[in-house]
Protein backbone atom coordinates (compact mmCIF):
# COMPACT_ATOMS: atom_id res chain seq x y z
CA UNK A 1 0.00 0.00 0.00
CA UNK A 2 3.54 2.41 -0.54
CA UNK A 3 1.41 3.97 -3.01
CA UNK A 4 -1.57 4.71 -1.49
CA UNK A 5 0.05 5.85 1.63
CA UNK A 6 2.33 8.40 -0.41
CA UNK A 7 -1.58 9.98 -1.71
CA UNK A 8 -3.31 9.62 1.49
CA UNK A 9 -0.93 11.52 3.88
CA UNK A 10 -2.22 11.49 7.54
CA UNK A 11 -2.39 15.19 7.08
CA UNK A 12 -4.02 14.87 3.43
CA UNK A 13 -7.30 12.71 5.44
CA UNK A 14 -6.90 15.46 8.76
CA UNK A 15 -7.65 18.20 6.56
CA UNK A 16 -10.56 15.89 4.92
CA UNK A 17 -11.74 15.26 7.72
CA UNK A 18 -11.89 18.59 9.94
CA UNK A 19 -11.39 21.16 6.57
CA UNK A 20 -10.51 24.37 8.20
CA UNK A 21 -11.74 27.88 7.20
CA UNK A 22 -14.97 26.02 6.12
CA UNK A 23 -17.86 28.90 5.08
CA UNK A 24 -18.89 31.55 3.32
CA UNK A 25 -17.93 35.34 3.18
CA UNK A 26 -19.90 38.39 2.75
CA UNK A 27 -19.27 41.19 0.18
CA UNK A 28 -16.87 42.85 -0.95
CA UNK A 29 -15.58 39.65 -0.35
CA UNK A 30 -15.00 37.95 -3.81
CA UNK A 31 -16.83 34.97 -4.34
CA UNK A 32 -15.70 32.57 -7.53
CA UNK A 33 -16.67 29.02 -8.15
CA UNK A 34 -14.55 26.22 -9.81
CA UNK A 35 -15.97 22.81 -11.15
CA UNK A 36 -14.21 19.98 -12.70
CA UNK A 37 -16.92 18.91 -15.29
CA UNK A 38 -15.46 15.44 -14.96
CA UNK A 39 -16.12 14.64 -11.80
CA UNK A 40 -18.23 17.08 -10.01
CA UNK A 41 -15.93 18.09 -8.06
CA UNK A 42 -17.02 21.94 -7.05
CA UNK A 43 -15.29 24.81 -4.97
CA UNK A 44 -16.18 28.32 -3.66
CA UNK A 45 -13.89 30.68 -2.71
CA UNK A 46 -14.06 33.35 -0.59
CA UNK A 47 -11.47 35.85 -0.81
CA UNK A 48 -10.86 39.21 1.14
CA UNK A 49 -8.59 41.90 0.21
CA UNK A 50 -7.67 44.91 2.00
CA UNK A 51 -4.49 47.05 1.28
CA UNK A 52 -2.84 44.48 -0.43
CA UNK A 53 -3.72 41.36 1.56
CA UNK A 54 -5.65 38.49 2.18
CA UNK A 55 -7.10 39.23 5.33
CA UNK A 56 -9.96 36.73 4.80
CA UNK A 57 -10.28 33.18 2.90
CA UNK A 58 -13.27 30.70 3.68
CA UNK A 59 -14.31 27.79 1.32
CA UNK A 60 -17.32 25.64 0.75
CA UNK A 61 -18.15 22.82 -1.81
CA UNK A 62 -18.01 18.85 -2.13
CA UNK A 63 -15.66 16.43 -3.48
CA UNK A 64 -12.89 14.02 -3.59
CA UNK A 65 -10.32 13.85 -0.10
CA UNK A 66 -7.80 15.45 -2.38
CA UNK A 67 -9.73 18.37 -3.57
CA UNK A 68 -11.57 19.05 -0.20
CA UNK A 69 -8.04 18.60 1.78
CA UNK A 70 -6.15 20.62 -1.12
CA UNK A 71 -8.36 23.37 -0.99
CA UNK A 72 -7.97 23.48 3.13
CA UNK A 73 -4.28 23.50 3.28
CA UNK A 74 -4.38 26.12 0.70
CA UNK A 75 -6.63 28.59 2.79
CA UNK A 76 -4.56 27.77 5.70
CA UNK A 77 -0.91 28.88 3.85
CA UNK A 78 -3.12 31.77 1.81
CA UNK A 79 -4.54 33.67 5.28
CA UNK A 80 -3.39 36.63 6.29
CA UNK A 81 -0.74 36.73 3.52
CA UNK A 82 -0.15 39.70 1.22
CA UNK A 83 -1.21 39.20 -2.26
CA UNK A 84 2.06 39.40 -3.81
CA UNK A 85 2.81 36.02 -1.30
CA UNK A 86 -0.33 34.26 -2.26
CA UNK A 87 0.43 34.53 -5.52
CA UNK A 88 4.44 32.75 -5.28
CA UNK A 89 2.57 30.22 -3.04
CA UNK A 90 0.31 29.48 -5.87
CA UNK A 91 3.41 29.31 -8.11
CA UNK A 92 5.18 27.13 -6.10
CA UNK A 93 2.11 24.69 -5.32
CA UNK A 94 1.22 24.87 -9.33
CA UNK A 95 4.94 24.00 -10.27
CA UNK A 96 4.75 20.59 -7.32
CA UNK A 97 1.63 19.21 -9.44
CA UNK A 98 3.58 19.37 -12.93
CA UNK A 99 4.56 16.15 -13.98
CA UNK A 100 7.70 16.50 -15.87
CA UNK A 101 8.45 13.55 -18.29
CA UNK A 102 11.46 12.92 -17.06
CA UNK A 103 9.74 12.00 -13.32
CA UNK A 104 7.55 9.58 -14.95
CA UNK A 105 7.78 5.97 -13.38
CA UNK A 106 9.22 5.39 -9.61
CA UNK A 107 10.53 8.78 -9.21
CA UNK A 108 8.09 11.05 -9.88
CA UNK A 109 8.24 12.71 -6.68
CA UNK A 110 11.93 13.49 -7.28
CA UNK A 111 12.19 17.07 -7.77
CA UNK A 112 15.31 19.34 -8.85
CA UNK A 113 17.16 20.13 -5.80
CA UNK A 114 15.56 24.23 -6.24
CA UNK A 115 12.34 22.33 -6.17
CA UNK A 116 13.30 20.26 -3.62
CA UNK A 117 13.65 24.13 -1.68
CA UNK A 118 10.47 25.11 -2.84
CA UNK A 119 8.79 22.29 -1.46
CA UNK A 120 10.31 22.42 2.09
CA UNK A 121 8.93 26.16 1.89
CA UNK A 122 5.33 25.16 1.64
CA UNK A 123 5.20 23.10 5.02
CA UNK A 124 1.95 21.26 5.37
CA UNK A 125 1.12 21.61 1.29
CA UNK A 126 4.28 19.27 0.58
CA UNK A 127 1.78 16.92 1.86
CA UNK A 128 0.35 16.91 -1.73
CA UNK A 129 3.63 15.97 -3.15
CA UNK A 130 2.22 12.52 -3.83
CA UNK A 131 -0.37 13.56 -5.66
CA UNK A 132 1.75 13.67 -8.93
CA UNK A 133 2.09 9.89 -9.16
CA UNK A 134 -1.66 9.43 -9.85
CA UNK A 135 -1.57 11.75 -12.42
CA UNK A 136 -5.70 11.75 -12.95
CA UNK A 137 -5.92 13.23 -9.50
CA UNK A 138 -3.93 16.56 -10.49
CA UNK A 139 -6.50 17.87 -11.38
CA UNK A 140 -8.49 17.25 -8.04
CA UNK A 141 -5.30 19.38 -6.33
CA UNK A 142 -5.31 21.95 -8.45
CA UNK A 143 -9.07 23.21 -8.10
CA UNK A 144 -8.96 25.01 -5.74
CA UNK A 145 -6.23 26.94 -6.36
CA UNK A 146 -7.39 27.84 -9.81
CA UNK A 147 -10.14 29.27 -8.62
CA UNK A 148 -8.64 31.10 -5.75
CA UNK A 149 -5.94 32.65 -8.88
CA UNK A 150 -9.41 33.56 -10.28
CA UNK A 151 -10.67 35.43 -6.99
CA UNK A 152 -7.59 37.18 -7.35
CA UNK A 153 -7.45 38.10 -10.75
CA UNK A 154 -11.17 39.56 -10.88
CA UNK A 155 -10.37 41.52 -7.40
CA UNK A 156 -7.20 43.50 -9.26
CA UNK A 157 -9.47 43.58 -12.42
CA UNK B 1 -23.66 -25.95 -19.04
CA UNK B 2 -21.54 -22.58 -18.25
CA UNK B 3 -18.35 -22.51 -16.18
CA UNK B 4 -17.28 -19.15 -15.37
CA UNK B 5 -13.71 -20.41 -14.61
CA UNK B 6 -13.51 -21.65 -18.50
CA UNK B 7 -14.83 -18.12 -19.51
CA UNK B 8 -11.59 -16.49 -17.61
CA UNK B 9 -9.81 -19.37 -18.91
CA UNK B 10 -10.34 -17.25 -22.29
CA UNK B 11 -9.79 -13.65 -21.68
CA UNK B 12 -5.82 -13.09 -21.91
CA UNK B 13 -6.36 -9.45 -19.59
CA UNK B 14 -7.18 -11.83 -16.42
CA UNK B 15 -3.68 -12.70 -16.33
CA UNK B 16 -2.73 -9.31 -15.56
CA UNK B 17 -1.26 -8.48 -12.33
CA UNK B 18 -1.75 -4.58 -10.71
CA UNK B 19 -0.84 -3.29 -8.12
CA UNK B 20 0.42 -6.83 -7.00
CA UNK B 21 -2.71 -8.34 -7.08
CA UNK B 22 -4.69 -10.64 -9.93
CA UNK B 23 -6.90 -8.32 -12.07
CA UNK B 24 -10.52 -8.11 -10.46
CA UNK B 25 -12.05 -6.64 -13.62
CA UNK B 26 -15.33 -5.01 -12.07
CA UNK B 27 -16.08 -2.09 -15.03
CA UNK B 28 -17.85 -4.52 -17.83
CA UNK B 29 -20.52 -2.07 -17.60
CA UNK B 30 -18.29 0.35 -19.18
CA UNK B 31 -16.54 -2.20 -21.62
CA UNK B 32 -16.37 -6.10 -21.28
CA UNK B 33 -13.46 -7.92 -21.25
CA UNK B 34 -12.21 -9.80 -24.58
CA UNK B 35 -11.73 -13.36 -25.05
CA UNK B 36 -9.03 -14.25 -27.50
CA UNK B 37 -11.37 -15.95 -30.12
CA UNK B 38 -12.81 -12.27 -30.88
CA UNK B 39 -9.09 -11.15 -30.57
CA UNK B 40 -7.93 -13.93 -32.99
CA UNK B 41 -10.66 -13.11 -35.25
CA UNK B 42 -9.57 -9.59 -35.70
CA UNK B 43 -6.47 -10.54 -36.42
CA UNK B 44 -7.14 -13.25 -38.79
CA UNK B 45 -8.78 -10.66 -40.88
CA UNK B 46 -5.49 -8.57 -40.64
CA UNK B 47 -3.27 -11.73 -41.09
CA UNK B 48 -4.95 -13.14 -44.31
CA UNK B 49 -7.98 -11.14 -45.46
CA UNK B 50 -7.62 -7.27 -45.32
CA UNK B 51 -9.20 -5.37 -48.11
CA UNK B 52 -11.93 -2.60 -48.09
CA UNK B 53 -15.23 -4.18 -48.66
CA UNK B 54 -18.04 -4.35 -51.31
CA UNK B 55 -17.09 -3.90 -55.50
CA UNK B 56 -13.78 -5.49 -55.08
CA UNK B 57 -13.65 -8.11 -57.78
CA UNK B 58 -10.25 -10.01 -56.14
CA UNK B 59 -10.78 -12.84 -53.47
CA UNK B 60 -9.40 -10.74 -50.63
CA UNK B 61 -11.72 -8.34 -51.65
CA UNK B 62 -14.61 -10.90 -51.84
CA UNK B 63 -13.40 -12.23 -48.55
CA UNK B 64 -13.60 -8.70 -46.34
CA UNK B 65 -16.88 -8.65 -47.60
CA UNK B 66 -18.15 -11.97 -46.55
CA UNK B 67 -16.74 -10.87 -42.94
CA UNK B 68 -18.29 -7.91 -42.95
CA UNK B 69 -21.68 -9.23 -43.99
CA UNK B 70 -21.41 -11.95 -42.25
CA UNK B 71 -21.50 -9.74 -39.19
CA UNK B 72 -24.75 -8.88 -39.63
CA UNK B 73 -26.29 -12.12 -39.88
CA UNK B 74 -25.05 -13.06 -37.00
CA UNK B 75 -26.28 -9.92 -35.06
CA UNK B 76 -29.78 -10.51 -37.14
CA UNK B 77 -29.46 -14.13 -35.52
CA UNK B 78 -28.40 -13.23 -32.08
CA UNK B 79 -31.33 -10.51 -31.57
CA UNK B 80 -34.12 -13.03 -33.66
CA UNK B 81 -34.97 -9.41 -35.93
CA UNK B 82 -37.60 -10.70 -37.97
CA UNK B 83 -36.47 -9.02 -40.80
CA UNK B 84 -33.02 -10.81 -40.61
CA UNK B 85 -29.69 -9.30 -41.84
CA UNK B 86 -31.12 -6.30 -44.15
CA UNK B 87 -32.66 -4.42 -40.88
CA UNK B 88 -28.81 -4.25 -39.27
CA UNK B 89 -27.02 -1.06 -39.17
CA UNK B 90 -23.11 -0.94 -38.59
CA UNK B 91 -22.43 2.42 -36.27
CA UNK B 92 -19.79 3.48 -34.45
CA UNK B 93 -21.24 2.64 -31.33
CA UNK B 94 -24.41 2.92 -29.41
CA UNK B 95 -24.13 6.72 -29.14
CA UNK B 96 -24.43 6.94 -32.65
CA UNK B 97 -26.89 5.13 -33.16
CA UNK B 98 -28.90 6.94 -31.12
CA UNK B 99 -27.58 9.98 -33.13
CA UNK B 100 -28.47 8.38 -36.62
CA UNK B 101 -32.18 7.73 -34.58
CA UNK B 102 -32.75 11.10 -33.36
CA UNK B 103 -30.69 12.74 -37.09
CA UNK B 104 -32.70 10.83 -39.88
CA UNK B 105 -35.60 8.91 -38.01
CA UNK B 106 -36.46 12.20 -35.55
CA UNK B 107 -35.50 15.14 -38.32
CA UNK B 108 -38.24 13.60 -40.96
CA UNK B 109 -41.10 12.31 -38.72
CA UNK B 110 -40.96 14.45 -36.12
CA UNK B 111 -42.85 17.66 -36.09
CA UNK B 112 -42.32 20.45 -33.37
CA UNK B 113 -44.77 20.00 -30.66
CA UNK B 114 -44.21 16.64 -30.70
CA UNK B 115 -42.86 14.55 -27.47
CA UNK B 116 -40.24 12.06 -27.55
CA UNK B 117 -40.48 10.63 -24.08
CA UNK B 118 -37.43 9.48 -22.48
CA UNK B 119 -36.93 8.25 -18.33
CA UNK B 120 -35.24 9.29 -15.88
CA UNK B 121 -32.18 6.74 -15.69
CA UNK B 122 -31.01 7.49 -19.36
CA UNK B 123 -27.73 7.56 -20.67
CA UNK B 124 -26.87 10.71 -22.19
CA UNK B 125 -26.90 9.15 -25.51
CA UNK B 126 -30.30 8.71 -25.08
CA UNK B 127 -31.02 12.40 -23.98
CA UNK B 128 -28.77 14.63 -25.66
CA UNK B 129 -29.73 13.73 -29.62
CA UNK B 130 -33.41 14.36 -28.30
CA UNK B 131 -32.17 17.96 -26.64
CA UNK B 132 -30.39 18.65 -29.98
CA UNK B 133 -33.89 17.60 -31.63
CA UNK B 134 -35.79 20.15 -29.39
CA UNK B 135 -33.17 22.87 -30.92
CA UNK B 136 -33.44 22.44 -34.08
CA UNK B 137 -36.98 20.75 -34.89
CA UNK B 138 -38.60 21.97 -31.56
CA UNK B 139 -39.87 18.33 -30.11
CA UNK B 140 -40.65 18.30 -26.98
CA UNK B 141 -38.68 15.82 -24.63
CA UNK B 142 -40.50 14.34 -21.25
CA UNK B 143 -39.20 12.06 -18.79
CA UNK B 144 -40.86 9.07 -17.03
CA UNK B 145 -39.90 9.34 -13.34
CA UNK B 146 -37.48 6.99 -11.48
CA UNK B 147 -39.36 5.99 -8.20
CA UNK B 148 -37.79 5.58 -4.57
CA UNK B 149 -37.33 2.10 -5.38
CA UNK B 150 -35.04 3.05 -8.54
CA UNK B 151 -37.66 1.84 -10.98
CA UNK B 152 -39.43 3.75 -13.38
CA UNK B 153 -42.79 5.08 -11.86
CA UNK B 154 -45.69 4.09 -14.19
CA UNK B 155 -48.58 5.55 -12.52
CA UNK B 156 -48.42 8.38 -14.68
CA UNK B 157 -47.82 6.90 -17.79
CA UNK B 158 -51.63 7.40 -19.25
CA UNK B 159 -51.09 11.14 -18.79
CA UNK B 160 -47.64 11.02 -19.83
CA UNK B 161 -48.03 9.03 -22.76
CA UNK B 162 -50.06 12.13 -24.45
CA UNK B 163 -49.08 13.37 -27.74
CA UNK B 164 -46.02 11.08 -27.28
CA UNK B 165 -44.54 9.83 -30.92
CA UNK B 166 -41.30 8.64 -29.55
CA UNK B 167 -41.00 6.21 -26.39
CA UNK B 168 -36.97 5.68 -26.00
CA UNK B 169 -35.86 4.12 -22.87
CA UNK B 170 -32.80 1.77 -21.32
CA UNK B 171 -33.48 -2.24 -21.49
CA UNK B 172 -30.97 -1.98 -18.06
CA UNK B 173 -29.90 1.30 -16.45
CA UNK B 174 -25.74 1.24 -15.89
CA UNK B 175 -26.14 2.86 -13.20
CA UNK B 176 -29.19 1.16 -11.05
CA UNK B 177 -29.13 -2.31 -12.65
CA UNK B 178 -32.61 -1.63 -13.15
CA UNK B 179 -34.42 -3.54 -15.51
CA UNK B 180 -37.13 -2.19 -17.14
CA UNK B 181 -40.16 -3.96 -18.71
CA UNK B 182 -39.72 -3.53 -22.43
CA UNK B 183 -42.46 -5.54 -23.76
CA UNK B 184 -45.02 -3.43 -21.57
CA UNK B 185 -43.96 -0.03 -22.40
CA UNK B 186 -43.77 -1.32 -26.46
CA UNK B 187 -47.50 -2.46 -25.75
CA UNK B 188 -48.21 0.91 -24.08
CA UNK B 189 -46.19 2.75 -26.69
CA UNK B 190 -47.75 1.17 -29.51
CA UNK B 191 -51.24 1.80 -28.38
CA UNK B 192 -50.93 5.04 -28.38
CA UNK B 193 -49.49 5.10 -31.86
CA UNK B 194 -46.13 5.93 -31.30
CA UNK B 195 -42.83 3.84 -31.36
CA UNK B 196 -40.54 2.62 -29.15
CA UNK B 197 -36.45 2.53 -29.41
CA UNK B 198 -34.25 1.21 -26.53
CA UNK B 199 -30.95 1.21 -25.23
CA UNK B 200 -29.54 -2.33 -25.33
CA UNK B 201 -26.06 -1.24 -24.59
CA UNK B 202 -26.27 -2.85 -21.00
CA UNK B 203 -29.47 -5.60 -21.47
CA UNK B 204 -28.16 -7.21 -24.97
CA UNK B 205 -25.07 -8.01 -22.95
CA UNK B 206 -25.75 -9.29 -19.95
CA UNK B 207 -29.69 -10.56 -21.23
CA UNK B 208 -31.40 -12.83 -24.11
CA UNK B 209 -32.76 -10.18 -26.06
CA UNK B 210 -35.84 -11.51 -28.58
CA UNK B 211 -36.63 -8.52 -30.64
CA UNK B 212 -39.95 -10.93 -32.12
CA UNK B 213 -40.79 -11.24 -28.58
CA UNK B 214 -39.99 -7.80 -27.12
CA UNK B 215 -41.73 -5.97 -30.34
CA UNK B 216 -39.93 -2.98 -30.36
CA UNK B 217 -39.16 -0.57 -33.18
CA UNK B 218 -35.61 0.87 -32.41
CA UNK B 219 -32.28 -0.84 -31.16
CA UNK B 220 -29.00 1.07 -29.88
CA UNK B 221 -25.83 -0.98 -28.83
CA UNK B 222 -22.27 -1.20 -28.98
CA UNK B 223 -19.71 -4.36 -29.06
CA UNK B 224 -17.40 -3.78 -27.00
CA UNK B 225 -20.32 -4.17 -23.67
CA UNK B 226 -20.50 -7.88 -25.47
CA UNK B 227 -17.24 -8.74 -25.56
CA UNK B 228 -16.40 -7.24 -28.78
CA UNK B 229 -13.94 -4.33 -30.28
CA UNK B 230 -14.47 -1.16 -29.32
CA UNK B 231 -15.47 0.81 -32.43
CA UNK B 232 -18.56 -1.22 -34.01
CA UNK B 233 -22.32 -0.26 -33.01
CA UNK B 234 -25.62 -1.85 -33.74
CA UNK B 235 -28.73 0.15 -34.87
CA UNK B 236 -31.69 -2.07 -35.86
CA UNK B 237 -35.04 -0.96 -36.89
CA UNK B 238 -37.96 -2.96 -38.60
CA UNK B 239 -36.81 -2.84 -42.73
CA UNK B 240 -39.68 -1.02 -43.52
CA UNK B 241 -39.25 2.12 -41.15
CA UNK B 242 -35.42 1.16 -42.18
CA UNK B 243 -36.19 1.91 -46.02
CA UNK B 244 -38.40 5.05 -45.37
CA UNK B 245 -35.41 6.86 -43.35
CA UNK B 246 -33.05 9.07 -45.31
CA UNK B 247 -29.70 9.06 -44.88
CA UNK B 248 -27.50 10.52 -41.85
CA UNK B 249 -24.00 11.04 -42.98
CA UNK B 250 -22.76 11.29 -47.08
CA UNK B 251 -20.42 10.16 -48.85
CA UNK B 252 -18.78 6.54 -50.52
CA UNK B 253 -20.41 3.30 -49.87
CA UNK B 254 -24.07 4.73 -49.23
CA UNK B 255 -25.40 5.78 -52.63
CA UNK B 256 -27.27 3.90 -55.60
CA UNK B 257 -25.95 6.98 -58.04
CA UNK B 258 -24.54 10.23 -58.12
CA UNK B 259 -23.92 12.85 -60.91
CA UNK B 260 -23.11 16.37 -60.86
CA UNK B 261 -26.86 17.19 -60.35
CA UNK B 262 -27.50 15.16 -57.04
CA UNK B 263 -27.13 11.85 -55.85
CA UNK B 264 -29.60 8.81 -55.34
CA UNK B 265 -29.05 6.92 -51.49
CA UNK B 266 -28.07 3.30 -52.18
CA UNK B 267 -31.40 1.14 -50.18
CA UNK B 268 -31.25 -1.35 -47.50
CA UNK B 269 -28.29 -0.67 -44.45
CA UNK B 270 -25.62 0.36 -46.21
CA UNK B 271 -27.20 3.62 -46.83
CA UNK B 272 -26.10 4.51 -43.38
CA UNK B 273 -22.54 3.09 -43.94
CA UNK B 274 -20.97 6.11 -45.50
CA UNK B 275 -17.29 5.38 -46.01
CA UNK B 276 -14.94 2.88 -45.07
CA UNK B 277 -16.63 0.84 -42.41
CA UNK B 278 -14.60 -0.98 -39.42
CA UNK B 279 -14.16 -4.40 -40.78
CA UNK B 280 -11.79 -6.09 -38.28
CA UNK B 281 -14.25 -4.77 -36.00
CA UNK B 282 -16.88 -6.85 -37.45
CA UNK B 283 -15.01 -9.98 -37.59
CA UNK B 284 -14.36 -9.44 -34.08
CA UNK B 285 -18.36 -9.32 -33.26
CA UNK B 286 -19.33 -11.84 -35.35
CA UNK B 287 -16.58 -13.78 -32.75
CA UNK B 288 -17.95 -12.47 -29.57
CA UNK B 289 -21.83 -13.14 -30.16
CA UNK B 290 -20.41 -17.15 -31.12
CA UNK B 291 -19.16 -17.30 -28.17
CA UNK B 292 -21.80 -15.69 -26.35
CA UNK B 293 -24.19 -17.84 -28.05
CA UNK B 294 -21.99 -20.57 -26.72
CA UNK B 295 -22.46 -20.01 -23.12
CA UNK B 296 -26.28 -19.03 -23.55
CA UNK B 297 -27.95 -16.12 -22.82
CA UNK B 298 -29.98 -17.12 -20.65
CA UNK B 299 -27.26 -18.72 -18.91
CA UNK B 300 -25.80 -15.92 -18.59
CA UNK B 301 -28.20 -13.78 -17.36
CA UNK B 302 -28.80 -16.78 -14.84
CA UNK B 303 -25.43 -16.65 -13.74
CA UNK B 304 -24.45 -13.05 -13.45
CA UNK B 305 -27.97 -12.60 -11.02
CA UNK B 306 -26.75 -15.07 -8.88
CA UNK B 307 -23.64 -13.14 -8.33
CA UNK B 308 -25.38 -10.33 -7.89
CA UNK B 309 -27.51 -11.33 -5.76
CA UNK B 310 -24.55 -12.63 -2.96
CA UNK B 311 -22.99 -9.41 -3.67
CA UNK B 312 -26.08 -7.37 -2.63
CA UNK B 313 -26.56 -9.82 0.32
CA UNK B 314 -22.59 -9.61 1.71
CA UNK B 315 -22.59 -5.51 1.17
CA UNK B 316 -25.82 -5.09 3.10
CA UNK B 317 -24.38 -7.75 6.12
CA UNK B 318 -20.86 -6.58 5.88
CA UNK B 319 -21.10 -3.09 6.08
CA UNK B 320 -23.78 -1.99 8.70
CA UNK B 321 -25.14 0.53 5.97
CA UNK B 322 -21.75 2.55 5.79
CA UNK B 323 -22.02 1.37 2.13
CA UNK B 324 -25.02 2.12 0.36
CA UNK B 325 -26.71 -0.02 -3.05
CA UNK B 326 -28.06 2.62 -5.58
CA UNK B 327 -30.17 0.64 -7.25
CA UNK B 328 -32.76 -2.41 -5.99
CA UNK B 329 -31.82 -4.06 -3.27
CA UNK B 330 -32.92 -7.63 -4.09
CA UNK B 331 -32.22 -9.39 -7.92
CA UNK B 332 -36.23 -9.25 -8.88
CA UNK B 333 -35.72 -7.35 -12.79
CA UNK B 334 -31.94 -6.17 -12.01
CA UNK B 335 -28.76 -6.65 -13.22
CA UNK B 336 -25.22 -6.94 -12.06
CA UNK B 337 -24.75 -3.20 -12.03
CA UNK B 338 -23.97 -2.25 -8.33
CA UNK B 339 -23.56 1.33 -7.86
CA UNK B 340 -22.03 2.04 -4.19
CA UNK B 341 -22.25 5.25 -2.34
CA UNK B 342 -19.69 4.83 0.70
CA UNK B 343 -20.09 6.94 3.66
CA UNK B 344 -17.42 9.61 4.13
CA UNK B 345 -15.54 8.72 1.37
CA UNK B 346 -15.53 10.11 -1.89
CA UNK B 347 -16.44 7.28 -5.02
CA UNK B 348 -13.02 8.75 -6.43
CA UNK B 349 -10.94 7.70 -3.18
CA UNK B 350 -12.85 4.52 -3.15
CA UNK B 351 -11.80 3.70 -7.13
CA UNK B 352 -8.66 4.99 -6.27
CA UNK B 353 -8.33 2.84 -2.94
CA UNK B 354 -9.73 -0.10 -5.33
CA UNK B 355 -6.85 -0.24 -7.11
CA UNK B 356 -4.89 -0.73 -5.26
CA UNK B 357 -5.88 -4.31 -4.60
CA UNK B 358 -6.33 -4.38 -8.51
CA UNK B 359 -9.91 -4.17 -8.67
CA UNK B 360 -11.29 -2.14 -11.39
CA UNK B 361 -14.60 0.10 -10.63
CA UNK B 362 -15.90 3.43 -12.04
CA UNK B 363 -16.28 6.18 -9.92
CA UNK B 364 -18.68 8.94 -12.01
CA UNK B 365 -21.66 10.54 -13.00
CA UNK B 366 -21.90 7.33 -15.23
CA UNK B 367 -23.11 9.81 -18.00
CA UNK B 368 -26.87 9.64 -16.35
CA UNK B 369 -26.25 13.10 -14.59
CA UNK B 370 -29.84 13.47 -14.40
CA UNK B 371 -30.18 10.24 -12.27
CA UNK B 372 -27.60 11.47 -9.80
CA UNK B 373 -29.70 14.76 -9.71
CA UNK B 374 -32.66 12.53 -8.97
CA UNK B 375 -31.16 10.58 -5.71
CA UNK B 376 -28.98 14.14 -4.66
CA UNK B 377 -25.21 12.29 -5.53
CA UNK B 378 -23.01 13.83 -7.21
CA UNK B 379 -21.00 10.84 -8.19
CA UNK B 380 -20.79 6.85 -7.11
CA UNK B 381 -18.45 4.32 -7.63
CA UNK B 382 -19.68 1.54 -9.61
CA UNK B 383 -19.35 -2.16 -9.60
CA UNK B 384 -20.44 -4.25 -12.49
CA UNK B 385 -20.19 -7.91 -13.55
CA UNK B 386 -19.66 -9.40 -16.47
CA UNK B 387 -19.79 -13.51 -17.18
CA UNK B 388 -16.62 -14.22 -16.63
CA UNK B 389 -16.98 -12.30 -12.78
CA UNK B 390 -17.17 -14.85 -10.03
CA UNK B 391 -17.70 -14.70 -5.86
CA UNK B 392 -13.75 -14.24 -5.66
CA UNK B 393 -14.32 -11.38 -7.63
CA UNK B 394 -16.63 -9.95 -5.37
CA UNK B 395 -14.30 -11.24 -1.81
CA UNK B 396 -11.85 -9.05 -2.95
CA UNK B 397 -14.33 -6.08 -3.43
CA UNK B 398 -15.05 -6.67 0.04
CA UNK B 399 -12.14 -6.88 1.19
CA UNK B 400 -10.80 -3.54 -0.40
CA UNK B 401 -13.72 -1.58 0.59
CA UNK B 402 -13.22 -2.54 4.42
CA UNK B 403 -9.60 -0.94 3.63
CA UNK B 404 -11.54 1.85 2.19
CA UNK B 405 -14.06 2.37 5.05
CA UNK B 406 -10.87 1.90 7.24
CA UNK B 407 -8.70 4.62 5.87
CA UNK B 408 -11.23 7.10 6.20
CA UNK B 409 -12.73 6.40 9.04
Amino acid sequence: MSNLDDLYREIILDHYRSPRNRGELAPPAHHVQGFNPLCGDEIEVYALIEDGVLKDIKLTGHGCSISQSSSSLMSAAVKGKPIVQVRETIATFKQLMTVHEDQLGDDATAHAPDVEADIRRLGELAALAGVVKFPVRIKCATLAWNTLTQALDEASA
Amino acid sequence: MFDPRLVRGDIPEMQRIINGRPLTYLDSGASSLTPRTVIEAMDRYYQNHHANVHRGVYQTANEATAIYEGARDAAARFLNAPGGADEIVFTKNATESFNLLARSWGATFLSPGDVVLVSEMEHHANIVPWFQLRESHGVEVRFIPVGDDYRLDLRNIEELMHGVKLVSVTGMSNVLGTINPIRDLADMAHAHGALIAVDGAQSVSHLPTDLVDLDIDFLAFSAHKMLGPTGLGIFWTREEILNAMPPFLGGGGMIKDVSVDGFIPASGPTRFEAGTPPIAETAGFTAAVRYLEGLGMAHVAAYEKELTGDALTRLALEFDGRVRVIGPADTLERGGVISLDVEGVHPHDVAQVLDQFGVCVRPGHHCAKPLMKRFGLAATARASFGPYSSVGDTDVLLEALTHAVEMFA
